[in-house]
């Protein structure tokens, strides 16, 4: 049975439908465009040239708006906030507007959508937001033209333009532009909307995608069919790095609706005329692998980090650290550990691929449609041009999970038997292999005066690093691409070289208290002067990747309890203490806003009454938004269990396009790193990943006691919109682990927080 | 291979399957269905979710030659965009999705529960929805529409 692919509808057939005339690109044309631009984000090349207005926005002759964008929609809410953004600059109902997501054929590139960083990109001003108000302005002259009225007089609402004063004289889009092509660049300073003129931006418009996903419709990359399709499994190695012996294909032959086997390298693969069929036969197929070169033990993976060879680098260094913590009246010291965990994607990756010859058509849930389509030219030897990638939205993937990897799944496979091929990873397939975020082993230290001010932090960390977003040319970053011979990037060993400003705290590796400085300009967001962050990376033997405020949150967990472990010391409030050594007058605030809507009483911690309250904040990527949070736990001190009441959130990410929305991120980015903070963990053995399904990879159920989230969401017009996605999960493991040490006086300084590791943190109290 | 009859939705089916294949597989590929979805293949994740004779049960894991002849019911349907069940709706009131990849587990399994326990109270449906994942964790918003639909229906 086949479905219509709505979503890979193409910008010739869709301007087709929608009425419009604008000429457009044929297939032909696309693949074998000369008229190549460098994209402007860090991108390659692509034919849609980003500085064309008509590459963003169509005006159909019905009036209907179609932007095209390169931020794609994958559960975060950006695909109905983006449609708000165009609705709002061109005066539109919501209901008017398409946005095509992510079709290498069609969207602009724009790299990949991640890192909080679709709000910046896309909503400040530049790119879509900016088209959108050149293409107002656009349609603000060509009505003045029409109605012989000058623009100052006009005013558009609903898609019309109007006469002020003047309610006979009107024209509205459709007839001015409707079926034809603006032919002009983006207007880098075209005028944006007010806020104070907002009318769809700031509101709780509802996801336009909510009832279809209630009612079971909505179209997944799961559910792509095509006419002709096959389905295909893989058969990934017995152990982390194992090369391929021999593949006994007589071990499979005669099953039922086998295809092919599919061997390339140490890839193994089956293709099959239905889904069971190719479990069945990947189940069933024989292969024989090296023994591989050996894990490190996981009981000792901390250490063994610390003693590897690492690529060393200096954030910051004040040069006077060591002076200043030997003077010290008193010196602070703790180490926390942070394990490996995983996107863990409700659903496993799926993609379909239909490779024909040396033309290459994959439906991928991917964060990255033009770098995948790099990728798949890679894997497959063909020119990226050859390539389309169409992105269609996958299960929930908090950065790269298995969505990059199965499309080369799918376009190897496919490309095998000549017909398209639909693949979704088994469990352990996805979970043994997918590219973990990072474990992390930080040591802090710090100086504090008599007075009990800091005055010295010291923060040095180790962390392994194997691959990660492939890119545009480095498809071996993730483990099909691997598979078939491409290196994965990993860290070469090399010192730290000086420091080099201004400051760009992306990783949150440099805590919010310092002064950030370097060579004199100073871009960190606290007040403590004497200041030295060293990083090494290490290899890693996994893959590892971007996972949901990658680094930031392992960082910001360290930071965030040693500067509790440090108020404690000097006995004071940590809501204040916090302040006391805060600059960034946003971060302040919203600590103080947490602060107020808990209704913090003073207090020196511990508490040790059983219940206990923590705090812990951060300016998300330095710059990216600023969150703090307040949680209330209950801890069971016999069984070592925490129970979590309430998380209350404060958050100011600047103007706020859906509050609704923002909420949604919040309330699950709380609960996320609750689970993260409580359970989460990836193990393994000598040999493999042991941590392959949902009993041996603990993430809390719908059922669980979830706690109340109360969200304070902080307005704030007149500066930069940032992001919203990776705030509020940067800092749950510290507030909770604040939390438990206010109840009980025990501090647990290793994430997941299990009943045993509690247990023993009440057993080590002194 | 053999013929198997289905009752799908109120549909009647005639397939020509290996009856030991799971349901969701016929549901997904040979009917083209939406609802149910591969989550984890285990039984551990409750994606795959459909209900049949009035229980929620795992299509991920029951050969579809147990259910033959049996009434399935998949979230299509339960309600459509059009006319979405009160449930549905209630999700839908509440915004109570990210990704919406689980919520075909979280309101099947929902569904079936307050069927058999219309006054559940909060700890016997926190029991209930013990097994159902959501990895954006929309649990807040889920509980809430949840609690709602029960609340309307009393």
């Amino acid at each position: 049975m086949t479905t219509k692919i709505t979503t890979a509808v193409d910008r010739r057939v869709f301007l087709q439908m929608s009425g419009a005339l604008v000429v457009s690109f044929s297939a032909a044309s696309i693949l074998d465009a000369a008229d190549v631009v460098q994209g402007p984000f860090d991108t390659r090349r692509s034919h849609v040239d980003p500085t064309q207005l008509d590459s963003w926005l169509a005006v159909g002759a019905d009036g209907s708006v179609t932007a095209y964008t390169g931020k794609c929609e994958f559960g975060q809410g950006m695909y109905t906030a983006q449609i708000q953004l165009v609705a709002e600059e061109l005066s539109v109902p919501v209901s008017r507007v398409k946005l095509l997501q992510c079709d290498t054929s069609i969207c602009p590139d724009q790299g990949t959508t991640s890192g909080s960083q679709s709000t910046p990109t896309n909503f400040n001003e530049r790119n879509l937001a900016q088209a959108a108000a050149t293409a107002r302005e656009a349609l603000l002259r060509l009505a003045s033209e029409r109605l012989g009225v000058p623009v100052d007089r006009l005013a558009a609402s609903d898609g019309v333009v109007g006469v002020k004063g003047d309610a006979g004289k009107r024209v509205s889009y459709g007839e001015l532009v409707g079926g034809k092509r603006f032919d002009i660049t983006v207007n880098a300073h075209a005028p944006r909307k007010a806020v104070a003129d907002w009318r769809v931006m700031g509101t709780p418009v509802p996801r336009v995608d909510m009832t279809e996903m209630a009612t079971g419709t909505f179209e997944f990359v799961h559910n792509v069919r095509v006419p002709g399709m096959l389905h295909g499994r893989v058969v990934r190695p017995a152990a982390v790095g194992a090369a391929l012996a021999s593949v006994d294909e007589a071990s499979v032959r005669g099953m039922p609706g086998l295809v092919k086997v599919v061997v390339r390298k140490n890839f193994i693969g089956v293709v099959c005329e239905k889904e069971w069929q190719a479990i069945q036969a990947a189940a069933k197929l024989k292969v024989a692998w090296t023994a591989g070169p050996g894990l490190p033990a996981q009981h000792d993976f901390y250490d063994y980090l610390r003693k590897q060879p690492a690529r060393d680098a200096a954030i910051v260094d004040s040069k006077d650290i060591d002076q200043k913590l030997a003077a010290a009246s008193s010196v602070l010291k703790a180490t926390y550990l942070h394990p490996y965990q995983m996107h863990g994607s409700m659903g496993t990756s799926c993609a379909v691929a239909d490779v024909q010859g040396n033309k290459a058509t994959v439906w991928s849930p991917t964060q990255s449609a033009y770098p995948t389509r790099n990728g798949v030219a890679a894997v497959l030897g063909i020119p990226p041009d050859n390539v389309r990638v169409v992105y269609v939205r996958g299960s929930g993937c908090y950065g790269i999970n298995g969505a990059d990897t199965v499309s080369y799944d799918a376009a190897l496979l496919s490309h095998a038997v000549g017909k398209p091929v639909r693949i979704q990873l088994s469990r352990q397939d996805e979970m043994a292999w997918e590219n973990y975020g990072f474990a992390y082993v930080i040591d802090q230290r710090a100086a504090v005066d008599r007075s009990g001010t800091i005055v010295a932090w010291d923060y040095e960390s180790w962390s392994p690093s194997l691959g990660g977003r492939p890119g545009y040319d480095q498809p071996g970053n993730v483990v099909t691409g691997m598979l078939v011979g491409f290196e994965p990037a990993a860290p070469a060993p090399r010192a730290a070289g000086a420091p080099r400003g201004p400051l760009r705290n992306g990783s949150n590796a440099v805590p919010s208290y310092l002064a950030g400085c370097i060579d004199g300009s100073c871009n960190g967001a606290g007040t403590i002067k004497s200041e030295r962050v060293v990083t090494h990376t290490i290899l890693s033997p996994f893959f590892t990747g971007p996972l949901r405020s990658p680094a930031r949150l392992q960082n910001t967990f360290a930071h965030e309890c040693f500067l509790d472990e440090i108020a404690a010391q000097v006995k004071a409030d940590p809501v204040e203490y916090r302040v006391r050594h805060l600059s960034d007058p946003r971060l302040r605030e919203v600590v103080q806003a947490a602060a107020k809507a808990a209704k913090w009483q003073p207090r020196q911690s511990p508490q040790r009454t059983g219940s206990g309250r923590g705090i812990a904040c951060v300016a998300y990527e330095g710059d990216n938004g600023y969150v703090a949070m307040v949680a209330d736990v209950d801890v069971d001190q016999s069984s070592g269990r925490i129970r979590v009441k309430k998380l209350v959130v404060a958050q100011d990410c600047g103007p706020i396009t859906n509050p609704d929305g923002m909420k949604n991120q919040v309330e699950g980015g709380a609960l996320q790193g609750l689970s993260r903070a409580l359970g989460e963990e990836v193990t393994w053995d000598d040999r493999k990943v042991t941590s392959i399904d949902w009993r041996t990879y603990h993430s809390l159920p719908l059922g669980f006691d979830v706690p109340e989230v109360e969200s304070v969401l902080i307005n704030r017009n007149g500066v930069e919109a940032s992001g919203a996605g990776e705030t509020a999960i940067t800092i749950v493991a510290a507030a909770v682990g604040n939390a438990v040490f206010d109840a009980t006086g025990a501090r647990i300084r290793q994430v997941p927080f299990t009943p045993e590791r509690v247990k023993a943190a009440l057993q080590a109290r002194t | 291979m053999s013929e198997i009859a289905l009752n799908v939705n109120g549909r009647s089916h005639r397939l020509d399957v290996d009856s030991a294949t799971p349901l969701l597989y016929v549901l997904s590929d040979d009917l083209g269905l939406r609802g149910p979805k591969l989550g984890c293949g285990l039984g551990q994740c409750g994606a795959c979710t459909v209900i049949v004779r009035g229980r929620a049960v795992r299509s991920c894991v029951t050969p579809v030659g147990t259910v033959a002849g049996a009434e399935i019911m998949t979230l299509e349907g339960l309600g459509t965009p059009e006319k979405p069940h009160p449930l549905q709706q209630a999700f839908i009131d509440e915004q109570a999705a990210q990704c919406g990849f689980c919520l075909n587990g979280v309101i099947l399994t929902a569904k079936a529960f307050l069927d058999q326990k219309p006054k559940a109270t909060d700890a016997e449906l926190q029991q209930g929805l013990a097994n159902v994942l959501c990895r954006c964790f929309t649990h807040v918003r889920m509980l809430r529409a949840i609690k709602k639909y029960q609340e309307k229906r009393a």
